[in-house]
């Protein structure tokens, strides 16, 4: 049984760093204004809130089978406060600190009409520091994260991740760049 | 009585979730802004909603990522 709930924790967190990756990218595509292909643009946005939950889960699930077996030696304090645990504090600790962001960005996106935009935002841009904090914990910690598949698949996600951020800070980003560069032509 | 959209253009940015879900009701300029296709009394910032787009107003209220929309319950020829 331990060893199922220590094998069931690696594979969601695996799961779960693969869907915050999505979740960025759907972000970063959401925050350009355009659609994707046929998927129109309010779509896109249900899209990635609902990967973002998805991927919030699987997170849930991943600390919650981790602190219930026996290997990892978690204790509940280690969900909360970083930098404390019994194994790896330092790699673990990262992971405490996505955690954490993660909890603040769902928290306050699910509550945006309530707290304003400008709340909202500051929040959100969060996000960009959890990503490579996720996943440096990953690498860090797990026990799969030196090994070459995963070494590949952190290497593919940042690759698409930091290819996104690229064209989130180019010139022509929203969709209506052009014509508002153009002034009043 | 019908419901009255209200556009805030000082929070908008364009991103034209609205004009894709009330087509019929907006129009989107060449700068990504939603307009009433039929302004309530000269103001193209306001729409007038009957009940059938009721639900897709709803969803753009919810739905807008600069939550610059809001709806009202309003008696139809008041302005504001
Ligand atoms: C319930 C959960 C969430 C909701 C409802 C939500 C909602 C949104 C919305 C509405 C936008 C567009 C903002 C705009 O157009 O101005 C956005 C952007 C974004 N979101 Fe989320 N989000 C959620 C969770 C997350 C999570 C967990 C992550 C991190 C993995 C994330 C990463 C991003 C990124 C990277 C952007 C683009 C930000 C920018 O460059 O301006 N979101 N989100
Ligand atoms: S959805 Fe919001 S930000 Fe986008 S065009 Fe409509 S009002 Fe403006």
């Amino acid at each position: 049984m331990d060893n199922a709930l220590w094998a069931f924790g690696r594979v969601s967190g695996i799961i779960s760093l693969v869907l915050f990756t999505g979740t960025v990218l759907v972000g970063v595509l959401a925050r350009s204004g355009r659609p994707l292909l046929v998927v129109p643009r309010f779509s896109v946005t249900l899209i990635h809130r609902n990967i973002a939950l998805l991927a919030t889960a699987f997170l849930v699930l991943h600390v919650g089978s981790l602190l219930l077996d026996s290997y990892a030696k978690l204790n509940v304090t280690d969900v909360v406060v970083p930098f404390l645990g019994a194994f790896r504090p330092f790699w673990q600790g990262l992971g405490t600190v996505a955690f954490d962001l993660v909890l603040a960005v769902v928290v306050t996106s699910l509550l945006r009409h309530r707290i304003g935009p400008r709340t909202f935002r500051a929040v959100h841009w969060f996000t960009y520091a959890m990503w490579p904090i996720a996943l440096a914990h990953a690498i860090g910690n797990g026990t799969n994260g030196t090994s070459r598949w995963f070494l590949l698949l952190a290497a593919g996600s940042a690759a698409v991740v930091v290819g996104a951020l690229a064209w989130r800070v180019s010139a022509n980003f929203l969709e209506t760049a052009k014509t508002r560069q153009g002034g009043l032509l | 009585m019908s419901e009255t959209l209200h556009i805030d253009w000082t929070r908008c940015d364009g991103r034209g979730l609205c004009t894709e879900l009330l087509p019929t009701l907006l129009d989107r300029d060449d700068w990504g802004y939603p307009l009433a296709k039929r302004a309530t009394n000269g103001d193209r910032s306001n729409v007038a909603v009957r009940p059938a787009h009721s639900e897709a107003a709803r969803e753009a209220v919810h739905l807008c990522p600069k939550m610059a929309l809001s709806l009202a319950n309003q008696v139809a020829g008041f302005g504001q």
